[in-house]
């Protein structure tokens, strides 16, 4: 292990326009285990809306960017399984064996936050009280493209105060898709809906995920809703940033 | 493929199935026993995965050695007596197999569950020629007497509940079951059916594998009625895709192992039928003539693709069982033959992408079906192959293009894209009341049903310019 990688933070672009308080979360989260970590200006998408409409140059171009601006680092981190997901995949948008051993270099350094704090970092939470009972869904991306599933489970369990509460079909999409949702907002609510209910039906006070597209999505709808779920990142209860406003919530 | 259904359009049809509570209720119904029951199948089976990889072995040495398997198969079906017809394409199929009945003079034609005679419109094609279609599967049974397609292709009436089901039966059986009592509804389909079994001149069957060794066709099925189909009547029809073919029985086992598994939750069928040639001197009984109608119909296309893969489909029906998407809209909304993921790769290799366009795209790309997929397919990676091809042939929505466009042309360029985040935001939090936005131009498609929360007043980006790492205090 590394005693004190060099990471470059992958903010998201999400992150960066809606709830930028989830990248210093995970900064603090990264120092905390031991990390030196700088946010490169020259990024900005990961090229997922490109790569998943079916537009391959232009998810290349953006591969591009992504893969010069990160390639220095130790490791490339983001609270995102669906964009470190898209970036493991980049090697598959070039034939040209330069940019493909370049974007393999990449791929094999990246890491989706709680995994990377998990099973590469050896890091665990302490000190962190809340007292919350709270559900978590597991996003889709970081589940079957990354293998997150224990690590965060296994990280929320060291929060002094927190009751974790199972989440019938917490494996299940919740609808989102990117695209998919304002494409087709008819099918996408239906299955929301049915999340939704689920999550309701926990009686948890707080939802947490680990992607900020599924989280917006579930969020608002059960606002829609009348629910009182209140929603967040889990790197911010790790981080014990979630004293404040949680998502859709007014900033004092 | 309905008249209908090709006028319309899938958002149309999607639109209609979610308007409909009672398919809501039927879907679940099935497709949540199907999942509980695979779930407890596959964990009672310790070597699940490695059953995987070797029937996606299977499949792939089969497709890479395709006319060598054909050529065996064909020559070992003829030495069994059997007659070997191909068909390059769904018209092709369907004629022959009329051809077939007429030349017989069939009046009656029992027919055995197959999707592949879905797919080469084998019911029209009998229905124009005069001949007396009988559908045998109960489902099926249920879907003629409904006029419709099957929405799923192991549970073609799944989206019928008990009690739709009892009012069909009981206009058209006579005399008509109790409608309060399933067993009773299935005693009065199984005597109307009998009497076509023993009447009918053709019985029509499908095959869930061509075995190339022998020149056997294998079947599988819960019912019995494939066997009823295939047995009394003179002639015996096999339709089948050239993709069914395997090298010998024992690799038709491997498969069966995981097709039953993932369709039903089982450890087998109640029937695995192996048909070799017509009756022989000597025989008790089974028809006098056997055909074997092999059909590309696309398949052989594929074969030098990036969609071989899915060849590999042994049509288990877990994937759209799985499907978020399936499981609202139900399998009639997909337009097509095969609904679910494994239709939305296969429906535009059928009927062109201009036809099919949005199954690629109705897709949260969650992956889901590929976890169950028995052998493996990578659907999610096909339909982001489909996504490719349908952008490359410009068939994209105009402000899907022109959306994307701009967002990579300032997506590009760093200091644009940070600039416009900038500017962006404070105009986003215009819209909002409290933490949400409720409605906004060009956000309808999300804020007609749920709220947007409003963007930070400030971007990471530019909070982290003026505070670093430590953020805001």
């Amino acid at each position: 292990m590394i005693e004190n990688p060099r990471v470059g933070l992958f903010v998201t672009c999400l992150v960066d326009a809606m709830r930028p308080q989830i990248g210093f979360a995970t900064i603090k989260l990264l120092e905390q285990a031991g990390c030196v970590v700088e946010v490169p200006r020259r990024q900005t998408c990961c090229g997922q809306p490109a790569g998943n409409s079916g537009d391959k140059a232009g998810a290349a171009a953006l591969a591009k960017q992504v893969i010069a601006a990160f390639e220095g680092f130790d490791y490339v981190v983001g609270p995102s399984g669906s964009c470190i997901g898209q970036i493991r995949s980049y090697p598959k948008l070039f034939a040209d064996p330069g940019w493909r051993r370049r974007a393999e270099d990449l791929a094999a350094k990246s890491y989706e936050i709680l995994s990377f704090l998990h099973d590469v970092r050896g890091w665990s939470p302490t000190d962190v009280r809340l007292e919350a009972s709270a559900t978590y869904h597991d996003s889709c991306s970081g589940l079957r493209e990354l293998g997150v599933q224990a690590q965060p489970r296994a990280l929320l369990e060291r929060v002094e105060g927190l009751e974790l509460v199972p989440l019938e079909g917490a494996n299940v999409c919740c609808g989102f898709g990117g695209t998919f949702c304002v494409k087709y907002p008819d099918i996408s609510t239906a299955i929301l809906s049915e999340k939704t209910a689920n999550i309701a039906a926990t009686g948890a006070d707080i939802l947490l995920a680990g992607d900020l597209g599924c989280l917006m999505n579930m969020a608002g709808r059960l606002h829609r809703e009348g629910a009182a779920t209140r929603c967040f990142h889990t790197v911010e209860v790790l981080a014990g940033m979630s004293d404040g406003p949680a998502i859709g919530e007014e900033d004092k | 493929m309905t008249a209908q259904g090709k006028q319309d359009t899938f958002k149309q049809r999607a639109h209609d199935a979610l308007a409909d509570p009672n398919l809501k209720i039927a879907i679940d119904r099935t497709t949540n026993t199907a999942q509980t029951k695979r779930t407890a199948a596959v964990d009672a089976f310790p070597e699940f995965q490695a059953a995987r990889e070797r029937g996606a072995a299977i499949k792939d040495h089969v497709i890479a050695n395709l006319d060598h398997y054909l050529i065996e198969f064909e020559r070992n079906a003829t030495d069994a007596g059997a007659q070997v017809h191909w068909a390059r394409d769904a018209a092709e199929a369907a004629d022959i197999v009329t051809r077939i009945c007429t030349a017989a003079e069939a009046k009656i034609v029992t027919r055995s569950k197959s999707m592949l005679g879905e797919e080469i419109g084998l019911p029209h094609a009998l229905d124009d020629a005069g001949i007396e279609r009988v559908e045998t599967d109960l489902a099926e049974h249920i879907i003629q007497l409904a006029q419709e397609r099957p929405s799923h292709i192991i549970w073609p009436a799944m989206h019928r509940t008990r009690e739709d089901v009892a009012e069909l039966f009981f206009k058209d059986h006579q005399p008509p079951p109790d409608a309060d009592d399933p067993a009773s509804m299935v005693a009065s389909a199984r005597r109307v059916l009998r009497e076509k079994f023993m009447s009918a001149d053709v019985g029509i069957s499908g095959a869930n594998f061509l075995v190339a060794d022998t020149g056997a066709t294998c079947t599988v099925t819960n019912e019995g009625n494939a066997e009823l189909s295939t047995t009394p009547p003179r002639v015996h029809i096999v339709t089948a895709g050239i993709e069914k073919l395997v090298p010998s029985t024992d690799h038709a086992m491997a498969l069966l192992r995981l097709l039953v598994r993932s369709a039903t939750g089982g450890e087998v069928t109640q029937y695995t039928t192996f048909h070799c040639g017509p009756k022989r001197s000597g025989d008790a009984d089974g028809p006098e003539e056997m055909h074997i109608v092999l059909v590309d119909n696309g398949r052989s296309r594929m074969v030098g693709d990036e969609f071989r893969q899915m060849l590999r489909c042994i049509r288990c029906g877990a994937c759209m069982n799985h499907c978020v998407v399936y499981r609202q809209i139900g399998g009639h909304a997909y337009g097509g033959t095969y609904p679910g993921p494994m239709g939305a790769v296969l429906t535009p290799v059928l009927d062109g992408l201009p036809q099919s366009r949005d199954l690629p795209h109705a897709c949260t790309m969650n992956g889901r079906c590929e976890e169950v997929c028995p052998v493996r397919i990578p659907l999610k990676t096909l339909l982001k192959a489909w996504r490719v091809r349908s952008w490359d042939s410009q068939q994209e929505v105009g402000t899907v293009r022109m959306g994307l466009g701009l967002w990579g042309h300032a997506a590009r360029r760093p200091w644009l894209y940070h600039l416009g985040t900038r500017l962006a935001l404070p105009v986003m939090r215009l819209f909002g009341r409290g933490g949400w936005i409720r409605g906004m131009p060009f956000a309808s498609g999300w804020t007609r049903t749920r709220d947007l929360p409003k963007p930070a007043s400030r971007s990471f980006m530019s909070q982290h310019r003026k505070y670093g790492n430590g953020g805001p205090q």
